[in-house]
């Protein structure tokens, strides 16, 4: 029998005015990508908590991927420019604390860039694929036995 | 310190405080305790010196003084760091603190311990002497200089991979009881309701378990960065010494390397994390 294969999975928080109608547009445009990625809907990156992050990982994510509107395409202006000198500080963070770039990924997809949105998402399940599985904070999750 | 004791009986008496949050004598000569003087006579207990290790900023947003009436705080210059990060934050108001500012030699490590030296945080501070107060006492001495431990091991987990440094932290973090003492001694720490306390829906878990305080820390040492000022009360008032100033001051660093932004040092400062720059930096970005 053939050996099981590693299929990463990858949490994605994108905006709704972007990259999420960026994906809509990949989807109606008929070009595929891989199934490995979860989409979550958020009103605006500037939405995006840390703690969405560091549950997607917490929750069995190998990957997470955040994407948003260009700088100055912002829906409501600056939530994008807010959010991104957060990301600038928490990628520092996780960075110091051991999860490093090949595990959280951001990108800017408007709308009208459906063929990059499956150029992001491509090259970040191929990253993620090559890295392997989270196993150390799935370690940790093995050991947690919640009532849920 | 006969000289704090007068005037903050005159401050009380003329009224231009309602009360004066310090330091008084402790259980045992060598400790010091937070003391709230209400009256004149209450003043004659005030004290400062070495043993005055707690950071009292965290009184100020408290409800029983906050937009209560002028506070007179004694501070050292970290907690004055606090108190001006505090106003710039608009948590309390510049006019309702009277800061008796103390030139300030360095306190303690930690309390009741045969060991005194100094803190880490003390031999390597840049405000002895505070940078705002409306009073300033007591007397500078010279300080030894030492070697900056703390910086060390930064760079030390800077030049890890990121297997090792997760493994560095995962045996920091396994030893966290999630008592949030290090919230309740932070005084930025100052929210009314803490995410950490949200069950719907629940995203720090309550759990002392590993997974629950991998969240709990990254999130607490992210809400204080480019907010933390550096007073290192987390770390004294950790149960399981996880090294928490690594975090904080870590991410102080990034601040001031990434935005210029020192914490707490400038009242007409913009608040780092409140703001945006449109030329902030983006090559993570994809």
């Amino acid at each position: 029998m053939e050996e099981k294969t590693f299929e990463p999975k990858i949490t994605a928080f994108v905006c709704n005015w972007c990259t999420y109608t960026g994906a809509d547009l990949a989807g109606t445009s008929r070009l595929k990508y891989k199934p490995n990625i979860k989409m979550i809907r958020v009103p605006c990156t500037g939405r995006i908590d840390p703690v969405f992050i560091t549950k997607a990982f917490e929750k069995g994510a190998d990957g997470v991927l955040i994407s948003g509107c260009h700088p100055g395409d912002c829906h409501y202006n600056t939530g994008n420019f807010h959010a991104r000198r957060r990301w600038v500080l928490f990628t520092e963070l996780l960075n110091y604390i051991g999860i490093d770039s090949s595990r959280l990924f951001f990108s800017w997809v408007s709308a009208s860039e459906g063929k990059k949105f499956v150029d992001v998402v491509s090259n970040v399940i191929d990253t993620v694929k090559a890295k392997g599985p989270f196993q150390q904070y799935q370690k940790i999750n093995k050991e947690f036995v919640l009532d849920e | 310190m006969n000289e704090l004791k007068q005037l903050g009986k005159d401050l009380l008496q003329n009224g231009t405080v309602k009360v004066i949050i310090g330091y008084a004598e402790g259980t045992t000569p060598n400790r010091a305790k937070p003391f709230i003087a209400r009256t004149p006579e209450d003043a004659e207990k005030l004290v400062f010196n070495k043993y005055c290790v707690n950071n009292l900023a965290v009184y100020l947003t408290r409800k029983e003084y906050k937009g209560k009436g002028t506070v007179g705080i004694v501070a050292k210059g970290c907690d004055v760091k606090a108190i001006v990060q505090l106003i710039q934050e608009n948590q309390i108001i510049k006019d309702d603190v009277y800061i008796i500012g103390m030139n300030c030699n360095g306190a303690v490590a930690d309390l009741g311990k045969a060991d005194e030296s100094l803190a880490v945080k003390c031999l390597n501070c840049k405000v002895h002497t505070p940078h705002l107060y409306h009073t300033l006492l007591g007397k500078l001495e010279e300080m030894p200089k030492t070697e900056d431990e703390n910086l060390k091991m930064i760079q030390k987990l800077d030049a890890m991979t990121a297997e090792e440094k997760w493994a560095f932290w995962e045996a920091e973090f396994e030893k966290c009881v999630k008592c949030y003492a290090c919230r309740q001694t932070c005084p930025m720490c100052y929210c009314e309701r803490c995410i950490a306390d949200k069950t719907q829906p629940r995203w720090i878990e309550s759990s002392a378990h590993t997974r629950g305080n991998f969240s709990w820390n990254i999130i607490r040492a992210f809400h204080l960065s480019g907010r933390c000022i550096g007073c290192g009360e987390c770390e004294r008032a950790c149960p399981a010494q996880i090294p928490l100033t690594l975090l904080n001051r870590k991410m102080g660093m990034v601040a001031f390397k990434e935005f210029g932004y020192s914490a707490g040092m400038a009242l007409d400062n913009p608040t780092l994390v409140g703001n945006y720059n449109t030329t902030d930096r983006e090559d993570f970005i994809k």
